[in-house]
């Protein structure tokens, strides 16, 4: 019986009784004679919060029964970004705080790095011992040679604390492992980046060209919600991917694209939409500059021409452009999150931001609106130490356009080069495991060898803590305070998080940390409040609230200053570019010496027997942060490798089968990996979800379960313009036998 | 008064957020579940089609699991709402023998569980937990005697199907094709 359920079914496959901590049955009482007496009509309190399962920042509700135990979390119904309805992971968010395998306590490693060998120790003793090791770097080399590498929440506060400290060596893997390229792309062409959750007007489109971007495997979930708006109303959606992604399954056209080809179709949809007159031309000659360069440079790159690049049939092509024009300005050339593909992706998204202004979309109703968001005061204190140096010397005149820290540079300026001393002896990392972030494995562990602290902070044991001096156990967004969540939207909002619960083990929240150090540190100053629930009274009460009227709504929506979600008819408008216009040709990539528009390069290509390493989404996880939550782990346990039939064939690879795989610089999987044959993917690629293949033992759930995707990205593909690494010129080939292979670490 | 579901399997992403907010709403253990995702593929290469789709238990109006079960258990509350009465099932699993949609699963605490459509949240008037976290909002829910429910206006207007009709068991589970 049990049979066919596990067969059909993409999700909820789990191991059979496997328990955890979050199930929590209660008996129920006689009196539900129906039997069916659930936790709707029992759960007594709920507390505001917003999602930290992913960057999306829902806000929403989580409920307790009159016991206190966490149940459920639901989406706040005036929230803009999840309009009251969680996404999967969201809504397993509980499974983040009753996840046995947290990290309970402080740890001081006692053995050499990496060995994983640990003794417990107070908040008191380990917090002394970072302290006293931060002051003797700052001592010998300056408070610049510490850095902080972070991701979510807790790291404003760890910002916040390098910044009182003299350092602004801080970044987040989400700007050169992610979205940086876009948001450098889109800033040098409207002086602005689409920013987080992106100010696509995707409910109102008519068109929606996705290029890589699987929305719906991604699970932005403002985003998802829009797509099947626009889906009700008959929107065209355009899908370029190389894979037969789910917003694939929900386009009218599907373009299979030759992987790393994109420029090549993005400069013949532009050659189209020009020299068909498809453009907007009040719009383009009222806010943009260069258009005639760009006429002339595109000339030659007609549809045939992009044919023999890209294998897209140029009737396609043709007929694509076509339907751009005719849904225009209310169409949407998707600017993409994670985009760091080929190193040229700064020039990609630009093509991509082009495509949008000819289109006049930006700005316009079903193409981009204009976001507004609340001013969170800051509370006054000293003005931060000037920093005498920072990442952006250890490659002096590179990056200048990466308006954010760049991770890799950081990584790298760990490392001593030949004619220089490592730059940075220390890293504090917060909630990002950048074993399995950042790409080549081997050259992250090579710069955390080479320093003299390294803490990390995290809620779970990770890759990352494996190496650390000092791993710090930090709660749960369930059990604390953050700041205020302030993003941008249609309408000005705020979200607040409060606990629900108070912080489980040994477990503290990030302020606290974050303050500790710094008193310890004599910079006690820059963090005023004891508590971070003060501060947030103080900022709430500047801005017309207070902490009292937040924790009943959860969320604040206010009215925008004007009415100009879209720019109004005929407008003048000041771009923030040194045009003041909306630059089709980039003067600021052409002062940095880079081409002012958009080139195609050939990229590598697969060598015989290998296959384009293609890695995404799963909708059910995060990154390889979620992989050991208890309830998202119950809907995807492992990942597995799309294989097309013909490839299958040729090796003989049956479906289910687990093999290994080997990249072109002969790095091998750790665990091996299920093959799912299917039509869906191309075959010169084969493709992943991201963040399995765990090989920490203290994950119990996941570790060893599928590949880890990093481990194969030994071949880093330097975007020049902004710093980003480039991963999608990994090729990878099968090992079958897998008596040859010893489970290792 | 007949309660059903439609989904639309145009909009649905296959996320499994019903999957997990079922869990938690409904206290399902970890590692069972009473609505799943299916995801079918027909095509060859560059020519495909991929429906996916919410499933659960279909309601049926006429159920094999009630009609099999001995104890009385497995019986229809109002508006057709086939639920399991836990402490008077014994778990023989004749029910989950005689469901061709594979709806019900034994629970650890011994006896058998399904979907319930929410009986405890739509008694309150609200919709079953699924419908109300799907982030596509591609499943519809209400009163197929009401012709303005939810449920009954998506059905007049678009295309449907329902699983297995030749199993005759008069499935209340809609998908919209």
């Amino acid at each position: 019986m049990a049979t066919r359920r596990q067969f059909i079914r993409i999700s909820a496959m789990g191991a059979g009784a496997v328990m955890a901590g979050a199930a929590g049955f209660r008996l129920l009482g006689s009196e539900f004679t129906d039997g069916q007496k659930a936790t709707a009509a029992v759960l007594a309190t709920r507390t505001p919060t917003y999602c930290e399962v992913c960057f999306w920042k829902c806000a929403g509700w989580v409920w307790k029964d009159d016991e206190g135990n966490i149940k459920k979390i639901t989406g706040n119904k005036e929230d803009q970004h999840s309009n009251g309805r969680f996404c999967p992971r969201g809504t397993g968010g509980p499974g983040m705080y009753y996840d046995e395998d947290r990290l309970k306590v402080p740890l001081i490693r006692v053995e050499e790095r990496g060995k994983q060998v640990f003794r417990e120790a107070s908040w008191e003793e380990a917090l002394d011992h970072i302290a006293g090791k931060m002051k003797e770097i700052i001592e010998k080399n300056g408070p610049e040679s510490l850095a902080l590498l972070n991701h979510g929440s807790g790291g404003k506060y760890f910002t916040d604390l390098m910044k009182s400290l003299g350092s602004e060596n801080y970044a987040q893997p989400s700007f050169a492992q992610c979205r940086g390229p876009r948001d450098v792309g889109f800033s040098a062409t409207f002086g602005e980046n689409p920013g987080s959750p992106e100010n696509t007007d995707i409910r109102d489109t008519r068109c929606l060209v996705l290029i890589g971007s699987h929305i719906g495997e991604n699970m932005h979930n403002g985003q998802v919600q829009e797509m099947s708006d626009a889906i009700d109303k008959g929107a065209t959606i355009i899908t370029v991917d190389p894979r037969f992604s789910t917003a694939a399954g929900k386009s009218k056209y599907w373009l299979p694209i030759k992987p790393a080809t994109d420029i090549a179709l993005l400069l013949a949809w532009i050659h189209e939409i020009i020299y068909n007159d498809y453009y907007d031309k009040k719009y383009v000659e009222k806010y943009c500059y260069g258009f005639d360069e760009l006429k002339e440079h595109v000339r030659n790159f007609t549809p045939e021409w992009a044919y023999g690049i890209t294998t897209i049939n140029p009737v396609v092509i043709r007929e694509t452009a076509r339907e751009m024009a005719d849904a225009s300005p209310a169409v949407i050339v998707h600017p993409g999150r994670h985009v760091t593909w080929y190193g040229d992706d700064t020039q990609r998204t630009r093509a991509v931001a082009i495509l949008n202004a000819l289109l006049g979309s930006w700005g316009r109703r079903g193409g981009f609106y204009r976001q507004e968001g609340k001013t969170v005061p800051s509370y006054p204190h000293p003005e931060y130490p000037k920093p005498q140096k920072s990442w952006r010397e250890w490659y002096p005149g590179k990056y200048n356009l990466a308006d954010l820290g760049v991770a890799n540079v950081i990584i790298d300026a760990s490392i001593p080069a030949p004619e220089k001393d490592a730059m940075i002896k220390g890293w504090l990392v917060s909630g990002t495991n950048l074993p399995l972030t950042v790409p080549n494995t081997a050259h992250t562990i090579e710069a955390m060898q080479n320093l003299d602290l390294l803490v990390v902070v995290d809620t779970m044991p990770m890759e990352i803590t494996g190496w650390a001096d000092v791993v710090l156990p930090e709660c749960t967004y369930l059990e604390r305070y953050d700041s205020l969540r302030d993003s941008p939207h249609r309408k000005p909002a705020l979200a607040l998080r409060v606990p629900a619960v108070e912080p489980k083990y040994d477990s503290k929240p990030a302020y606290w940390i974050a303050r500790e150090l710094a008193q310890r540190l004599g910079k006690g100053e820059y963090f005023h409040f004891e508590k971070p629930e003060e501060l947030l009274d103080w900022q709430l009460k500047q801005m017309g609230s207070s902490l009292d009227e937040m924790q009943k709504a959860g969320v604040k929506t206010w009215d925008r200053e004007v009415d100009d979600l879209y720019f109004g008819e005929g407008e003048d408008i000041a771009f923030w570019t040194n045009t003041g216009k909306i630059e089709l040709y980039s003067t600021a990539l052409e002062n940095e010496g880079f081409s002012p528009l958009p080139v195609y390069t050939p990229h590598p290509e697969p060598p015989e027997g290998f296959y384009r390493l293609i890695y995404g989404r799963a909708p059910m996880h995060t990154f390889s942060r979620t992989s050991n939550n208890p309830n998202l782990f119950d809907l995807m346990d492992e990942n597995t490798l799309w294989v097309n039939p013909r490839v299958a064939r040729e090796w003989g690879l049956t479906a289910g089968q687990y093999i290994h795989l080997k990249n072109q610089d002969g790095i091998e999987t750790d665990f091996p990996i299920k093959v799912r044959i299917t039509e869906r993917i191309r075959w010169d690629s084969v493709y992943m979800v991201h963040g399995f293949g765990h090989a920490d033992k203290k994950l119990t759930r996941t570790y060893g379960r599928g590949a880890n995707d990093t481990k194969l990205i030994t071949s880093v593909m330097m975007d020049p313009v902004m710093g980003g690494t480039g991963m999608r010129g990994n090729f990878v080939t099968f090992i079958t036998d897998l008596e040859r292979k010893e489970v290792t670490s | 008064m007949r309660y059903a579901m439609a989904v639309d399997t145009k909009k649905c992403v296959g996320c499994s957020d019903c999957v997990v907010a079922c869990q938690t709403e409904n206290d399902v253990p970890i590692g069972y579940c009473r609505d799943w995702v299916v995801e079918t593929m027909d095509g060859t290469y560059p020519q495909l089609e991929v429906e996916l789709r919410s499933e659960r238990c279909n309601h049926c109006a006429n159920s094999p699991c009630v009609r099999c079960c001995p104890t009385g258990a497995s019986h229809f509350a109002e508006g057709g709402i086939v639920l399991v009465t836990h402490n008077k099932c014994i778990g023989c699993g004749a029910c989950i023998a005689s469901c061709p949609y594979d709806a019900r699963y034994p629970h650890p605490k011994g006896y058998v569980d399904k979907c319930t459509f929410c009986h405890h949240r739509v008694k309150e008037g609200m919709k079953p937990a699924c419908v109300a976290v799907c982030p596509t909002k591609c499943m519809y829910f209400g009163d197929l005697e009401d012709p303005n429910s939810d449920v009954s206006v998506i059905l007049k207007k678009r295309k449907s199907k329902t699983l297995i009709p030749e199993a005759g068991t008069q499935p209340q589970l809609y998908f919209l094709i």
